[in-house]
């Protein structure tokens, strides 16, 4: 078989780099951008990390180092960075129809059937092209295998020779095994840290230590999850770009609240809001749900509160993807397990049992017509469209809450510049 | 049941009457957009603060389309960033040296041939103006 050709195109941290994208003010300057609710430290540029902060730090630890730097702090405007990372990766697939958008800020190329002679040119010139039209810059690993895309892009990240593009394909054996005995066993994308401890204990340390492992011993140990990692370890790609992504199994969305909530009616509003959205993304994929489970918690890190954490499942009479029927199935499930007297810090629903959407609905129990399946359908479709042209949210529903006291806290969110005419940016 | 089935056909509307003549020659209406933004992945807009441009007829207030993907050039209305904040003038190459000129006499070219913090974001292509 011939051999593949996958480029990893990664953003280089990539929040900071939309919000820098389109504030002058931020140039030569440390920023940073927080998680939700502004609680930690999730993105951070090289100014940032040179004097001392680090991803995953909480915010409020810091406040000391940030005031004396000037450190520019972010809430993250997802709304930005998914606008930037759309337009990333349409202008990386102009290079190869082949691409598999991995997440926000990395997707894959497959580069195996274009005629290119230098593929270290052509990542620099798919490099230019990204920051030319968008302002973010990214680092272009190239290789055989996605495994080793993803070590190419670590060995680019810790040295600044390559010039944020790498070619793997180019290595000579030596060169190779060399690369590969830089990177650390807990490093190597598949990889968690249970086993990376496993490995430890058998003296395997790194990448190429992995590679070299008898493969039954790793087939045995490590399953065929192993195994393929090790394949395309020594060069074999066995992990194919997933250009369209199979339809998810469960459908999670919860948040902590942007500050503690006691009555059930912010609870409804919060779980509704969670249902809506989980709902739509049900919906895209063409999918209904026969289950749903609520839960809600309190602040475990408060001591001195009294704790409380619950979660209530419900199989539904018959799968559906209505939005006004899923909520009222989570809000009876959420009154069944509400306590007064608690703090609420956090609350979530997941949608699971999920199965695609047949063409025609079957009528299995009577519990609603044909028709009314037909006109809940047709209503839905609406609610999404409308959403999707006019912007988030531009018809919710009322359980949803307007005021939204729990919603999350961004104090410092910078402004919508690709979205809102009334957020342009300023030019004298 | 069938009953039921005369809810959901919606597919558009039928009109009694003639057809009109003019049916199979429509086209899609003209969408502003289309005009005025050449590369949808490096276009962005920007709205207009100050009075250093009037002379080019880029009034404050105005939102201006600006292209990376096109090269500034002599003379070309260009988007930079200069220090801390972005900037709408014109490129004005005079080789060696390079300005950004303003078009108003309240204001003086700015020289940034070796200006350390300088850059080009875009090129401006089109503005967009109230005019009532």
């Amino acid at each position: 078989m011939r051999q593949r050709v996958y480029a990893l195109i990664d953003c280089a941290s990539f929040y900071v780099s939309c919000e820098k994208a389109f504030a002058a003010v931020l140039h030569n300057r440390p920023t940073v951008v927080l998680s939700n609710n502004d609680g930690c430290i999730v993105a951070l540029d090289s100014l940032a990390k040179k004097i001392g902060l680090k991803r995953g730090q909480p915010v409020f630890k810091q406040q000391e180092l940030l005031r004396k730097y000037d450190v520019q702090v972010f809430s993250s405007n997802y709304t930005l960075y998914q606008e930037m990372s759309a337009r990333v990766m349409n202008v990386v697939a102009e290079f190869s129809p082949r691409l598999e958008v991995y997440s926000i800020d990395e997707g894959w190329l497959d580069l195996t059937d274009l005629a290119v002679d230098d593929l270290v040119e052509l990542g620099h010139t798919i490099k230019a092209r990204v920051l030319q039209y968008t302002g973010i810059p990214v680092r272009v690993a190239i290789a055989p295998t996605k495994c080793l895309t993803k070590i190419a892009c670590e060995l680019i990240k810790s040295n600044s020779q390559y010039a944020d593009v790498l070619d793997l394909t180019s290595f000579a054996q030596e060169q190779l095994d060399k690369a590969l005995a830089s990177i650390a066993i807990e490093d190597i994308w598949g990889i968690g840290p249970k086993y990376a401890r496993f490995l430890r204990n058998y003296g395997i340390d790194t990448a190429k230590d992995l590679r070299d492992t008898d493969e039954r011993w790793i087939r045995k140990h490590l399953t065929v999850v192993g195994a393929r990692i090790q394949t395309e370890l020594r060069g074999t790609s066995c992990i194919p770009l997933e250009i369209k992504r199979p339809p998810k199994q469960q459908i999670i969305c919860s948040r902590s609240f942007g500050k503690e909530v006691e009555s059930e009616e912010e609870l409804q509003e919060a779980v509704s809001t969670y249902i809506a959205r989980a709902a739509e993304k049900l919906r895209e994929q063409e999918s209904l749900c026969g289950r749903i489970s609520v839960f809600i918690r309190t602040n475990g890190f408060d001591d001195d509160a009294p704790q409380y954490t619950n979660e209530f499942t419900i199989d539904l009479l018959y799968p559906t993807a209505f939005t006004p029927e899923l909520i009222k199935q989570a809000l009876a499930g959420l009154h069944a397990m509400y306590r007064p007297g608690y703090r609420y810090k956090k609350a979530g629903v997941s949608l699971s049992k999920i199965t695609p959407q047949p063409v025609v609905q079957p009528d299995l129990f009577g519990e609603i017509s044909l028709s009314e399946h037909y006109r809940q359908d047709h209503l839905m479709a609406i609610v999404d469209a409308l959403n999707r042209i006019f912007g988030r949210e531009t018809l919710f529903f009322a359980a949803q809450g307007i005021a939204r006291n729990w919603k999350m806290r961004q104090f410092r969110l910078s402004s919508h510049y690709t979205t809102r005419w009334d957020e342009l940016v300023l030019v004298t | 049941m069938d009953n039921d089935l005369t809810n959901v056909i919606l597919l558009g509307t039928v009109s009694a009457g003639f057809p009109s003549p003019g049916d199979d020659w429509r086209e899609q209406t003209l969408n502003l957009h289309d005009l005025v933004v050449k590369h949808s992945l490096s276009t962005y807009f920007m709205k207009i603060s100050g009075d250093s441009m009037v002379g080019a007829c880029l009034h404050s207030g105005d939102i201006i389309v600006v292209d990376r993907a096109l090269t500034a050039s002599h003379k070309k209305i260009v988007v930079a960033r200069l220090g801390d904040r972005f900037t709408v003038k014109r490129l004005w190459l005079m080789h060696p040296k390079m300005y950004l000129r303003p078009e108003n006499p309240k204001y003086q070219p700015v020289e940034v041939t070796h200006h350390p913090d300088f850059e080009i974001f875009g090129v401006v292509t089109y503005c967009v103006q109230q005019v009532r």
